[in-house]
């Protein structure tokens, strides 16, 4: 294999095992956070090189951009940047150790007791989910759901104003007292 | 794309167009008027029943084979629609009254039935997962309405877990059959199971997780634990319009998924679909008993409803057999609408502004001092429990039939027992409003009785005729299969 592709691989490799470690040890939930962008940014990378830009593109807009300004919104809001050091649920750090240990046992045990040999896997074309390809297929075939997503997303967010805007009548706002107040019927 | 695609699904588009509409249009409606959105929706509703109406007698399939129209999705739809107006005349008042009212509820129930009309008429694994999703988001929405009470909010989010997690169980079928078939086509599905080019245990597991996911959206036991919380603390006219669209919605998926694509797991699947319908019948009127609170007696009631339901599931994969029992599937749902709805108008009238007059102990003396309101709520009581001369025992009748015909005898024997136990419940009702004393208040509204009396006239009236309305569910189903 060529030098240059294996030194771009070894490094965007190490990037995102390094980046998603220090997600996990990080103590402040800030930095877990600003950890799991580099983590989406350098998969995301790893995905361009290997000839998927659409699914790259989407990886950095949808993950790495808005989810990540969701997360950081939130932890932001709630004051959550200190983590707490005592487990909420006991037992999960016995259980997620035991759940690693059985599939790494399950990966080697598979590579072990395999019967066909691995194989490389066959090129494949170079218009293989292009972004002009996908867009073809979403306008095209996928017209109908990808109108429902859209509706979807419509109403979860009608919902959410609804849930979350302030409709007042029966909750005077502290500190402004009005006069009289409204008699309800 | 062409134009047909659009003639075949303009029921939905005009739903759709409508609820956008609304939403903007309520921006200019004062606080205070939005009666106005009411009437609006209502005629939003009206006019695409008849735009749903125009369909019947043809089919065809839509938007590169998505969706499909025929005379099962026609009939649902209008039962959707129908739900829709009901729900309108049952909101109105009380959200008014109750202070929930937002220009908002009306747009969202749109988009909900419109889901509902999506899953009913979708011919692709992914429409089904995206339609009940589309039927579900708004719903979370409306069960959260009234926020400022902690009942509301924790249907809202019992509703919201259980709902996604059933999302999840139905989105791994999906994978697993897509896993299997290499497509997520029904019409292809059915073609490779034909050829034999399929994996077959794949191809079961993801059939029994979509049966799962289904299954909880039914609120059919054992998945049926959030039902009574969620009716309860959501509000009232949202509880109806969950208990019955949403149920209706449920199992006209699975019998949709079920009849065209999985005929050929009937012996892998008949014996898990006879258990949850027995289940679910049984629990769901022994659990009814215990009940005080009427509308966690109605939420039980509606368990067990969705139990007598699956058993037109139980006899899909036996062809002789299989048109009967759904179209007396599509008959008891009829029944069930108008039966349901009616009682949940008279538990409207009855509930008080503070949320309080939800007890049995507050319907004693009702009958003797508003007879109207008091023998409508019986005649709804027996047509729930299967006395004849109402929808309900028709409704019975014909799916008991049904199920005997396709040879589950114990079946309908499990099914008579379980209504059996249900007289008593529904009864008691009936003891505390015309046997005890008491000194009932219910709030008067023109909508509301209207709605309760003129259930319980079609429920008797249409009574007389069970055979002709037998026969069009009948003909309705004629191109399922």
């Amino acid at each position: 294999m060529d030098i240059g592709v294996l030194l771009v691989y070894g490094i965007l490799g190490l990037t995102v095992i390094v980046s998603a470690v220090g997600l996990i040890v990080s103590r402040n939930a800030l930095y877990s956070a600003l950890f799991l962008v580099v983590n989406f940014v350098a998969v995301g990378l790893l995905y361009l090189a290997l000839g998927a830009p659409f699914i790259a593109f989407a990886q950095v807009t949808v993950y790495a951009g808005s989810i990540m300004v969701l997360f950081i919104f939130v932890i932001m809001l709630l004051g959550a940047e200190n983590l707490m050091l005592d487990e909420p649920l006991r037992g999960q750090r016995a259980l997620g150790i035991l759940l690693v240990v059985i599939f790494l046992a399950e990966i080697v045990l598979y590579y072990l007791l395999r019967t066909t040999p691995l194989q490389a896997i066959p090129a494949i074309p170079q218009t293989f989910a292009s972004p002009a390809e996908i867009g073809m297929l979403l306008f095209n075939r996928y017209l109908l759901p990808f109108e429902v997503t859209a509706f979807i997303l419509l109403a979860a967010t009608v919902g959410a104003i609804l849930l979350s805007k302030h409709e007042g009548p029966t909750r005077p706002k502290p500190g402004i007292q009005k006069p009289e107040t409204p008699v309800e019927g | 794309m062409n134009l047909s695609d659009f003639i075949l699904t303009l029921p939905i588009i005009t739903l759709l167009v409508w609820a956008l509409l609304l939403l903007v249009v309520d921006l200019w409606v004062p606080k205070g008027r939005k009666g106005i959105v009411a009437a609006l929706a209502a005629l939003g509703l009206a006019v695409t029943m008849g735009v749903t109406l125009s369909q019947s007698g043809g089919s065809g399939l839509a938007f590169q084979n998505m969706i499909i129209v025929d005379g099962f999705a026609v009939y649902l739809n209008v039962l959707y629609l129908v739900s829709g107006l009901v729900v309108v005349a049952l909101s109105h008042d009380y959200l008014k009254r109750m202070n929930l009212e937002r220009g908002e509820f009306y747009p969202l129930m749109f988009f909900s039935i419109a889901g509902m009309m999506l899953v009913t008429q979708a011919y692709n694994l992914i429409m089904v997962f995206l339609a009940l999703e589309f039927l579900s988001i708004p719903l979370y929405v409306l069960a959260g309405l009234a926020r400022e009470r902690p009942e509301s909010e924790e249907s809202s989010l019992k509703y919201f877990l259980l709902g996604t997690f059933s999302s999840a169980f139905v989105l791994y079928g999906i994978a697993l059959i897509f896993g299997a078939t290499a497509t997520t086509s029904l019409a292809l599905i059915i073609e490779r199971v034909g050829q034999g080019a399929l994996n077959l245990p794949l191809f079961i597991a993801g059939a029994a997780l979509m049966l799962v996911g289904f299954a909880f959206k039914l609120a059919a036991v054992p998945f049926h634990e959030w039902a009574p919380d969620v009716y309860q603390g959501a509000p009232t006219p949202v509880s109806s319009f969950m208990a019955v669209a949403v149920k209706a919605a449920g199992v006209a998926v699975l019998l949709r998924v079920f009849l065209t694509a999985f005929p050929s797991l009937a012996a892998e699947m008949a014996p898990l679909g006879w258990g949850i319908a027995a289940l679910t019948m049984l629990i769901g009127n022994l659990l009814a008993i215990a009940q005080t609170n009427l509308k966690r007696l109605l939420a039980y009631s509606s368990i067990s409803h969705g139990g007598y339901l699956l058993m037109a599931f139980v006899a899909y994969g036996n062809p002789q057999v299989a048109g009967q029992a759904v179209a007396a599937m599509l008959f008891y749902l009829l029944a069930y609408t108008l039966t349901t709805f009616g009682a949940w108008a008279v538990v409207i009238s009855v509930e008080q502004n503070d949320y309080q007059g939800l007890e049995l102990d507050d319907y004693a003396g009702l009958g003797l001092k508003y007879p109207w309101l008091g023998v409508a709520m019986l005649v709804f009581m027996l047509s729930l429990t299967g006395i004849p001369l109402t929808m309900g025992f028709w409704g019975k009748l014909f799916l008991f039939r049904a199920t005997v015909d396709a040879g589950y005898v114990e079946l309908a024997l499990i099914g008579l027992l379980s209504s059996l136990i249900s007289a008593y419940y529904y009864l008691r009702v009936v003891v505390m409003m015309f046997m005890r004393s008491g000194e009932p208040r219910i709030r008067r509204d023109g909508w509301l009785s209207l709605v309760a009396v003129g259930s319980a006239l079609a429920v008797v009236g249409l009574s007389l005729l069970p055979n002709q309305i037998l026969q069009m569910a009948a003909q309705a189903i004629l191109s399922l299969q």
